[in-house]
């Protein structure tokens, strides 16, 4: 697992370029790069600077708090937390099938979710590179300048956020930080008049969706060398798939596959995600490391995310977003794509897919339904996984007899992307820095890698009490006289 | 017969023998901030955010008699920056998580701040350590988000005659206790129909596994402020 670049011999002769903050994500970050004289690149690495430790501070909270609670993990993102932390609780409460309404109410709002931040991650974070160039003139290489260039693009990219918004209002009570989903169902029906609501804009929806996907095709043919080698760096993919095989980002099993597309494991229930999964730490960041057991934590680092999930599944069930896919694969000719900036081409099927399974639950008069709560005996432990716009998320709690959470373990998308993250900016570091004087426009290379991962960075630190670290003692001579080492085992 | 009166704000305000200056308000429609005041247990003035100038001298409108012909002055600015600040305060004082609290949007304590227009707890929290106590089958002590108001206090000994809380300490200390040996909840008579369970403003005592199934829109001050809540039901309000 750790490449050539992930750690230098020599770190105090070389020079340090630090990128801080990694804009246009979500969350804080910073690259470090470590260059030489000759300006060769030694040591790259991306550091998530803050620390959030939900996962600590949630133990003793009851644990009907949960859902509310770690959705405030992120601010684009948050039903995705709601709706995973509900799933894993559904297991304790006992709600081994949701009621019709409750199960398509998520579903209503989960697809509302990954419609609106797909659309903010598009439109508003990415696209400026895409549209102007990577090293284009920084005052321009931003939302405000699409508005500018593009005014039909940007409105598009505003107005399919704001419908996303408004299916998470419907469902969940707020536009952001909601309380629609509690264990073992949701707080709030549908009524027919906010349905009906939701329901008109649909074809101006649908419309601007397609266009999305279409514009995205068009960078890709525009500039297929670029999208095809910038960053790329193959490796495993996992998501969640329906039971069925389909693409289905609310519920399924889990499922991987290796960098030619072999399966490696299938048909994995939730609940036994640590079976095949298992992270490690490292002493520079706080996000933690996770690789598929089988592979081992040098080689069985992976993908998470839309190019992942619509190369994992076997087809999308919905007409418009299966054809998109189905070009995706052809242009490839089936063979596994693994170019970062390909995200964006699959974000934007998934947007379409979105929109489509969103027209599809308005029209399920299910939705209407108003048993919203289920219950049955109850159990000391729950596992919910979901896939959240940015990837597979994984909650884990248990639950003591008097109702506190005495465990609680998160594994985000942007945590199971880390190594993926790492290594395409090494690529990318190596493609384009290697003997260059290191500019602005140079350095955004390295932004754009990250950004087409769509990194939470701010849901991605709960490492607490598991880094390794060292702590040494020394004289006022500067001699060591002591060391301490805790390397996330033992201290 | 004429009732007898007194000015608040400019206004005549009607009251009854005996009845208290913030009584005789909320009963006449006019909203004086309070959060230890219940309608049903006697007073006893010690939260202060119903302060109000009477003829000139501050005094807690829920424990000072009306008398005919007092001026009293509430809806001012100065008092109700000090209400502010009493109320940053509790904030403070306590551990007060609005985003991921059950009582959000029905929690008295966040409706007054919203109220005087707090948008800022503005003084350094204290973050003092409280763990809650779920040892009750069926009801959680967060004693996190205490006000020390007593409404328990009274309900549990005057109501349902268990004297189950109680306040312990004194100052900065002074804290919610249970009365019991062990000092949990699970070792006293406590039912979830006691009176007690009922009248905490904020999310101190809370019915398990109830949290959240209220809507956001259905909850008691998302389409009403806490002044308009107070007035239209004086006696309802704080149950």
């Amino acid at each position: 697992m750790h490449s050539p670049l992930d750690t230098a011999e020599h770190p105090e002769k070389l020079r340090r370029v630090v990128i801080e903050p990694v804009s246009r994500v979500e969350g804080h970050g910073k690259v470090t790069i470590l260059l030489d004289d000759q300006r060769k690149v030694h040591q790259v690495r991306l550091h998530i600077v803050e620390f959030r430790g939900f996962e600590r501070f949630i133990q003793g909270r009851p644990y009907w708090e949960v859902p509310v609670m770690v959705q405030r993990l992120c601010g684009i993102c948050p039903v995705s937390h709601h709706l995973a932390a509900s799933k894993a609780l559904d297991a304790v409460v006992g709600a081994r099938t949701l009621t019709p309404a409750a199960e398509r109410i998520r579903r209503l709002m989960h697809y509302g979710q990954i419609l609106q931040s797909h659309a903010l991650h598009f439109y508003h974070l990415a696209s400026p590179d895409l549209l102007f160039g990577f090293d284009a003139d920084p005052r321009k290489r931003n939302v405000v300048g699409v508005l500018a260039a593009y005014p039909d693009i940007a409105r598009q990219g505003v107005l399919l956020r704001k419908y996303g918004q408004e299916c998470i209002r419907v469902t969940a009570g707020k536009r952001v930080h909601g309380t629609g989903s509690i264990p073992g169902g949701v707080n709030k029906r549908v009524t027919a008049e906010e349905r009906d609501e939701l329901r008109r804009p649909l074809s101006d929806i649908r419309a601007w969706a397609q266009a999305g996907v279409a514009l995205v095709t068009e960078l890709h043919e525009h500039n297929r060398d670029l999208y095809e080698q910038f960053g790329t760096v193959k490796s495993s993919l996992l998501s969640i798939v329906g039971r069925d095989g389909k693409l289905d980002l609310y519920d399924g099993v889990l499922r991987a596959r290796d960098a030619q597309g072999a399966i490696i494991f299938d048909g994995v229930e939730p609940k036994d995600y640590h079976v095949q999964l298992r992270e490690n730490v490292r002493s520079w960041s706080y996000m933690k490391f996770p690789f598929i057991v089988s592979r081992g934590p040098e080689e069985g680092w992976y993908k998470v995310g839309p190019l992942a999930r619509i190369q994992n599944c076997d087809a999308i069930g919905t007409p418009l977003a299966e054809a998109a896919r189905q070009e995706l694969i052809a242009d490839s000719h089936g063979a596994i794509v693994h170019a970062p900036l390909v995200f964006h081409w699959a974000r934007m099927i998934e947007l379409l897919h979105a929109v489509e399974v969103i027209e599809g639950l308005l029209a399920d008069p299910a939705l209407l339904g108003d048993e919203l709560v289920a219950s049955g005996p109850r159990a000391r432990t729950g596992v919910g996984i979901i896939e959240a716009p940015r990837g597979t998320l994984i909650h884990q709690y248990e639950v003591d007899e008097h109702d506190l959470v005495t465990m609680c373990n998160l594994i985000v998308s942007t945590t199971h992307n880390n190594q993926a993250m790492n290594e395409a900016i090494r690529q990318v570091a190596r493609q384009h820095l290697d003997g260059h004087e290191p500019t602005e426009g140079l350095l955004n290379h390295i932004e754009v890698a990250i950004r087409a991962f769509d990194p939470c960075l701010s849901c991605a630190t709960h490492a607490l009490g598991k880094m390794p670290l060292a702590v040494e003692i020394v004289d006022a001579q500067g001699a060591l006289v002591e060391r301490l080492v805790r390397d996330g085992e033992r201290l | 017969m004429t009732a007898k009166t007194f000015q608040m704000d400019g206004h005549d305000v009607p009251f009854e023998e005996g009845q208290s200056i913030l009584a005789a308000a909320l009963a006449a429609g006019s909203y004086v901030p309070y959060l230890c005041y219940h309608a049903e247990f006697k007073p006893h003035g010690s939260c202060k955010v119903c302060t109000v100038k009477v003829n000139g001298r501050t005094q807690a409108s829920c424990t000072t008699p009306a008398r005919e012909g007092d001026v009293v002055e509430s809806n001012v600015d100065e008092l109700n920056e000090l209400r502010k600040n009493l109320v940053q305060f509790l904030f403070t004082e306590g551990n007060h998580f609005c985003p991921s609290c059950e009582a959000s949007g029905g929690c008295a304590l966040q409706a007054v701040g919203y109220e005087l227009g707090m948008t800022t707890a503005h003084y350094s929290p204290l973050f003092p350590d409280r763990p809650v106590d779920a040892s009750h089958p069926d009801v959680l002590l967060d004693f996190n988000r205490c006000i020390l108001c007593e409404l328990c206090v009274r309900a549990s000994s005057l109501v349902d005659g268990k004297n189950v809380f109680s306040l312990s300490g004194r100052g900065i200390t002074k804290h919610l206790i249970v009365n019991a040996e062990s000092g949990k909840l699970a070792d006293t008579t406590l039912s979830v129909e006691d009176k007690a369970m009922s009248v905490c403003p904020v999310g101190v005592i809370l019915r398990k596994r109830r949290g959240f199934k209220a809507p956001i829109g259905e909850r008691r001050y998302d389409a009403h402020s806490i002044s308009e809540v107070a007035v239209a039901h004086p006696e309802d309000e704080a149950k």
